[in-house]
């Protein structure tokens, strides 16, 4: 293992601050870092620097020296070395940290700049805050408040320009209000490789577009929606819906891949209405998959399970689990469990303690996809690591369950507990799911719970808390963003009450408590608590399954493992 | 299949020539934009999409970033023009001393508006900004040609003499 470099630190001084950062900082970081707010529209972190909002403006100076000799310059009212300072502004974005550089962030001067590109910016932009979907989250709304003259001197008339042009399937642009920072072309060129996305014509006629019979539609076009500053491009599915302030942030994770990546839920009164990015380097950077963001949809879906079923009859929880619990004790080593690779770790031990009560064989299904090289990875349940590190199953899952299949044929098998698998769709044939009693949890009705002798509604993961491990081996938390809708109960409680109904010993089926169980049992998860893992994840120790063949191609910030072996070489 | 588009626009053998002659004067394709763009249309009398669709592919860009380069130029034409193109001096200079008069005599001879093809496919008329001989008000470029103190009589000349080589080709 090499030691990381130590980064060359330098000193900046920012408004009279000083500050050690590395050398090459971009100025508006390093200034964040001191706590001094430069302004900016067009700069992004995670894009090429092209400087053409000029919001952020700064005055810049090094400290002089003497030419000939190279001597430090003196200034005698200070007693300190005196600063060369440039006479015109300059932008931070584009200047970069060297050792003794001077920044003024807080001048008459830069007041003005200020004041002077925040006029112009708003010179052609509608006043529709009003009716605007960004107004709550709009970088222009709240930094003319911040640096604006706070009232116009425009008397003439605004430019009229298309209010809704439909750039892609879920991308909606209002030229007007496009302040032409060009984040979105940036995104689409840099970092999903699909530059379909310019300006046309030019000054104030300058319009965002596509070529003709082209359209923004990569699975990644809502992110130019999240980075445009303003309420230029708006997301067709969430225009129009809600008003940002009113919504609830509750951190999630993006289940539709083992890529697992961060995000943020959005809801208000028990109703999701959108899904965003929660940036996190590690995994993610600050960008999602479009389609990880309709995965809400699923939560109000007709086909939602949201009543207790005993042979096909509603009834209570508790008469449905003691019956539960009864066919489990008579079928006596016949069980089969047959684990999701979309539960939560916490679940997972939980089945696993459940399949070793019963002596049951376990079984999972595998949903191989293509990876996109970005953000969706080739494995498209979020969590089958999870299952690895609790135990709960040793090797990988498989595509069908032929192994399942064939012993439900010869009779070994008689009841199978399904964990919100459609056992059919997995491979299992109607003759089959005929010949045994099944005992399903789930969210959403299928051919199984159709065919299932006990079905229990359980929570979708924007319903519960728990964790999951991505590809990385990443263990990462998710929140309950909702409640779960009546008649559903939460996994854990269920699954607990199942192990102690089939005869083992009784355990509470909540966070703390499976996790202070966890802590004991498995190795590679002690001294971890759900309360106090960090919102970025943890890495846990991958070595043991290292000779297991994962599925995942390369992805943002993951190498398979078959790569960086020959990298190596 | 860049092929089968270079037939569709007609480019003539000899522009071909110059356009891959052209790039190879720059390090780097992109910047053979522009001087391909002036091929064509010197070639073709205007842009089309399926030109700007073709130049990205030849300069490895794609269709956007050359669509951005020729919007942003207004003497990059993306509609065809009638066969002489007729451009009427505006600016202060040639406005002064009878400009407007001058392209109105153009319209009226050949029964057209500023910026529309004449009925008779022989010209397009422009009413433009300056072109830098206000010594010699008005004037007007008639395709590469400079015609210095078009007044209206000089316009109507001009006007006969194109309608008069017109009939001659026809």
């Amino acid at each position: 293992m090499i030691a990381p470099l130590k980064p060359d630190l330098i000193t900046v001084n920012i408004d009279g601050k000083e500050i050690a950062v590395p050398k090459g900082t971009n100025a508006i970081e390093a200034a964040r870092l001191v706590g001094v707010d430069v302004p900016y529209y067009c700069y992004h972190p995670k894009l090429s620097v092209v400087g053409n909002c000029r919001m952020c403006l700064i005055e810049i100076g090094m400290p002089a020296v003497d030419p000939a000799t190279k001597t430090p310059i003196m200034d005698p009212a200070t007693g300190k070395q005196k600063i060369n300072w440039i006479p015109r502004p300059q932008i931070g974005c584009a200047t970069n940290a060297s050792p003794g550089l001077h920044i003024r962030t807080n001048t008459a001067q830069i007041k003005d700049c200020r004041e002077g590109v925040m006029e112009f910016l708003l010179v052609n932009h509608p006043l529709d805050c009003p009716i605007c979907d960004q107004a709550g989250e709009c970088k222009l709304q709240e930094q003319s408040t911040g640096y604006g003259r706070g009232y116009s001197r425009y008397v003439e008339q605004k430019n009229f320009k298309p209010k809704r042009t439909q750039l892609g399937p879920r991308v909606m642009l209002d030229d007007e209000r496009c302040i032409l920072c060009s984040r979105c072309i940036r995104f689409c060129k840099e970092v999903v490789k699909d530059d379909v996305l310019g300006f046309i014509d030019r000054g104030s006629y300058s319009t965002l577009t596509c070529f003709p019979g082209k359209a923004l539609e990569n699975n990644y076009s809502l992110n130019t929606v999240d980075i445009c500053p303003v309420g230029a491009l708006t997301s067709t599915d969430f225009r129009f819906k809600m008003r940002v302030w009113f919504l609830k942030q509750t951190n999630s994770i993006d289940t539709e891949s083992s890529v697992g990546a961060n995000t943020v839920v959005w809801s208000r009164e028990g109703v999701i209405y959108r899904i965003t990015p929660r940036p996190n380097d590690g995994v993610n950077d600050t960008w999602m998959a479009d389609t990880g963001r309709e995965l809400f949809k699923a939560v109000r879906a007709p086909n939602r399970l949201t009543a207790v079923k005993l042979d096909g009859l509603d009834t209570s929880l508790e008469v449905a689990l003691n019956s539960a619990g009864a066919i489990l004790k008579a079928a006596g080593r016949t069980v089969a469990l047959v684990g999701s690779g979309r539960s939560s770790v916490e679940e997972h031990s939980l089945a696993r303690k459940l399949a070793e009560t019963l002596g049951a064989s376990t079984h999972m299904v595998s949903r191989i996809g293509e990876g996109d090289r970005m953000l969706i990875s080739g494995d498209r349940n979020p969590n089958v690591r999870g299952a690895l590190v609790v135990g709960l199953i040793k090797k990988l899952p498989t595509e069908k369950l032929t192994a399942l299949g064939g012993a439900i044929d010869t009779g070994a098998v008689t009841v199978v507990v399904s964990l919100g698998e459609d056992l059919h769709a997995a491979g299992l044939t109607a003759a089959q799911l005929a010949k045994v009693k099944i005992i399903y949890l789930g969210t959403h009705a299928d051919t199984t719970t159709k065919a299932a002798q006990v079905v229990v509604p359980t929570l979708t993961v924007f319903e519960k808390s728990g964790t999951l491990v991505n590809q990385q081996f990443r263990l990462q938390k998710f929140a309950k963003c909702v409640p779960g809708p009546a008649g559903a109960t939460d996994d854990l409680a269920v699954l607990a009450k199942l192990v102690v109904t089939a005869g083992g010993t009784a355990t509470l089926g909540d966070l703390p408590n499976v996790w202070a169980s966890l802590a004991t049992t498995v190795a590679g998860l002690a001294a971890i608590s759900y309360a106090t893992l960090p919102d970025t994840g943890l890495l846990l120790d991958s070595t043991p399954f290292a000779s297991l063949p994962f599925c995942e191609g390369e992805t943002f910030h993951y190498q398979p493992a078959a790569t960086t072996a020959t990298m190596k070489v | 299949m860049s092929a089968a588009i270079s037939s569709s626009m007609n480019l003539k053998p000899a522009t071909l020539l110059r356009i891959d002659e052209v790039i190879t004067h720059y390090p780097v394709k992109r910047s053979a934009t522009l001087p391909l763009l002036h091929l064509i249309q010197e070639d073709v009398g205007y842009i089309s999409e399926e030109a700007i669709t073709w130049v990205a592919t030849k300069l490895e860009l794609q269709p956007i970033n050359v669509y951005e380069v020729v919007t942003f130029y207004p003497m990059f034409r993306q509609k065809p023009i009638g066969r002489r193109h007729i451009k009427v001096c505006r600016t202060l200079s040639c406005a002064l001393l009878g400009g407007y008069k001058t392209c109105e005599a153009f319209e009226h001879a050949f029964n057209t508006h500023r910026g529309e093809i004449s009925p008779d496919g022989e010209v397009t008329i422009e009413f433009v900004e300056c072109l830098a001989s206000c010594g010699t008000a008005p004037v007007v470029l008639i395709d590469d040609d400079l015609h210095e103190n078009v007044d209206v009589a000089k316009a109507k000349k001009l006007s006969d003499q194109i309608k008069s080589e017109a009939s001659q080709r026809r």
